[in-house]
């Protein structure tokens, strides 16, 4: 953690941060529709949020080739659940004929067949096809009270059908617990998923963002909890993925995989309309600054 | 970013046969070989293109033989950072597992570097320009615009390396970092050329290690393999106590550590 910065009494205007290069293009390829519904969601997904609605196909591919016109270098894929998308698969044979491309899931919903389809779409691409699987503990008892009734096991039906089809799945974890618990954890984990058959386990640690569902199992920002421009002095906004990403929807293109149902998030119709700078006027912004959090892989 | 401190070079030499070198991490029995096959094949300029120290044992054992054989070097980001003598090495790792051992390299390194070294290597150029043939060359350690930027064969969209080389002003960009060489000719007629890193294998099971030679007026880079007395630089890193994942890996030819930054393919090409 850095070092608290005084808080002026007054609250001054928000920091931009720069946008200074087209990397990363996200898709909310499933809206925020979701088979589970987990405590600790910050765009509060579920099998009936239609915040943001499921993309087709014919409406991610113009954005697919507006960002290649722009030189993008990869993409990400989240919601939501993907695989509630059902054109989840052509979509993705689009993208990696262009770019490398994540895909972010819970894996509740990968079946042997959904699998092989993947393994053909990473073997038919010059480009890395990753898999981001979300766990939140170890067990049942750990995992199942945020992320619900049976999901550990039906993760790891998927974890294991991934393995067998020749992924090594990064493994995506919120920190529900202290910091002082994170070594420990890591090494848990670590044994965990290689007992499971994951050869080469890979995991992805994320802060908390206390907003959506997480702000009503816990408690949302404090006003304090807000960037300054003293904050961004001396920083470099290379280490904020808003300064190289975007994200798109079916509602438009927003600065971040996070605010994407806060006020203000949304930028622009396309991507082009949103290369400019960003007001870091948000909690969760606080929350990048401070942790060096990046939804990238 | 790479502004400050680009070299641009002139010379009819310069459309001879060249030889560019990715980081020799201290491996100087490699560096020896690789510098002694190059010269065998008659290259008229030799670059190294940054990461002198890391990973190997006595940092120190590298600057004579660059001197020795006229090698043109570029600064990566290990040797920034030992010239501004800061506490980490900026690699850009960005897993606590990748960035532990990065630590020991690091330490190790840090501690064995002369003030005599720090000042040579505060002067380096951070990229070289020139033309070949009507084409125009940058030379970079990660990216044209990143000294510590990954690029990554299976990560590296075409649109996204043809950006950067038009942002660059470049028809042609050698870089290093990554430590897995790789070229590739773009749509757009430009070309990337990854020539791998001279101090550690390429994680495919051989204890080769790989430079880039670019035959006289041509633009196609030929990955050469060189083998060398490997078993004695790891016995070496052993009597330094480098960790003995570092010389596991000079034995095999598999990476051991520092593997998350990896993408999908790459990793799935090794071993661990």
């Amino acid at each position: 953690m850095r070092q608290a910065v005084a808080i002026p009494l007054r609250a001054p205007t928000a920091p931009k941060v720069p946008f200074l290069s087209l990397d990363t293009v996200w898709f909310q390829v499933a809206g925020t529709l979701c088979n589970l519904s987990c405590n600790h969601c910050f765009i509060s997904c579920s099998p009936t949020h239609h915040a943001h609605e499921i993309m087709t196909r014919a409406e991610v591919r113009p954005y697919l080739d507006e960002a290649a016109m722009l030189g993008v270098k990869d993409f990400y894929f989240t919601g939501g659940e993907p695989f509630l998308n059902r054109e989840l698969l052509e979509i993705l044979e689009d993208t990696l004929r262009i770019a490398p491309a994540t895909v972010l899931t819970n894996a509740t919903l990968i079946t042997k067949a959904r699998a092989d389809d993947l393994a053909r779409l990473s073997a038919g691409s010059r480009y890395s096809l990753e898999a981001r699987v979300s766990l939140d503990g170890l067990t049942p008892e750990t995992n199942d009270p945020i992320r619900g009734e049976g999901s550990f096991e039906a993760a790891l039906l998927g974890l294991r059908e991934l393995a067998r089809a020749g992924f090594h799945p990064i493994i995506t974890a919120t920190q529900t617990w202290g910091d002082g618990e994170d070594g420990q954890l890591r090494q848990r984990f670590h044994g965990f998923l290689t007992d499971l058959g994951l050869g080469r386990p890979r995991l992805k640690i994320l802060p908390l963002f206390r907003i959506g569902r997480e702000a009503e199992r816990t408690h949302g920002y404090a006003p304090a909890e807000r960037l300054t421009e003293e904050h961004m002095r001396g920083f470099d906004p290379w280490n904020l993925q808003c300064s190289t990403s975007r994200m798109v929807t079916s509602r438009g293109v927003y600065v971040c995989p996070i605010l994407i149902d806060s006020p203000g998030a949304r930028m622009g119709a396309t991507l082009r309309d949103t290369m400019r700078p960003f007001p870091l006027a948000h909690g969760p912004c606080h929350t990048c600054w401070a942790t060096g959090a990046s939804c990238r892989n | 970013m790479i502004a400050a401190g680009e070299l641009t070079l002139n010379g009819s030499d310069l459309e001879g046969t060249l030889a560019f070198l990715g980081g020799p991490y201290s491996n100087h029995l490699a560096l020896r070989a690789v510098l002694e096959d190059v010269r065998r094949r008659g290259a008229r300029r030799i670059f190294c293109l940054g990461d002198l120290g890391g990973f190997g044992p006595n940092p120190g054992k590298v600057f004579p033989l660059l001197e020795e054989f006229g090698v043109i070097t570029i600064a990566g980001n290990y040797d920034l950072a030992l010239a501004a003598r800061m506490a980490e090495c900026g690699c850009g790792y960005t897993h606590p597992s990748d960035n532990r051992f990065a630590q020991l390299s690091y330490d190790y390194t840090n501690r064995r570097t002369t003030d005599a070294e720090r000042e040579w290597l505060g002067k380096l150029p951070t990229a070289i320009r020139f033309r070949r043939e009507g084409r125009r060359y940058l030379l970079c350690h990660g990216s044209p615009r990143r000294t510590n930027e990954f690029l990554w064969e299976s990560a590296s969209s075409d649109v996204f390396l043809s950006r950067l080389a038009r942002d660059a002003g470049a028809d042609q960009v050698l870089c290093t970092h990554t430590g897995i060489h790789w070229q590739r000719s773009l749509p757009d007629g430009s070309r990337f050329v990854n020539v791998g890193a001279v101090g550690r294998p390429a994680n495919d099971g051989r204890p080769a290690v790989w430079y880039a030679l670019l035959p006289a007026g041509g633009h196609v880079a030929e990955l050469v393999a060189v083998s060398y007395d490997h078993d004695s630089l790891a016995r070496e890193m052993e009597e330094e106590r480098l960790p003995a994942e570092f010389a596991e890996t000079i034995r095999t030819g598999w990476w051991t550590t520092c593997l998350e930054i990896l993408p999908a393919k790459e990793r799935s090409r090794g071993k661990f």
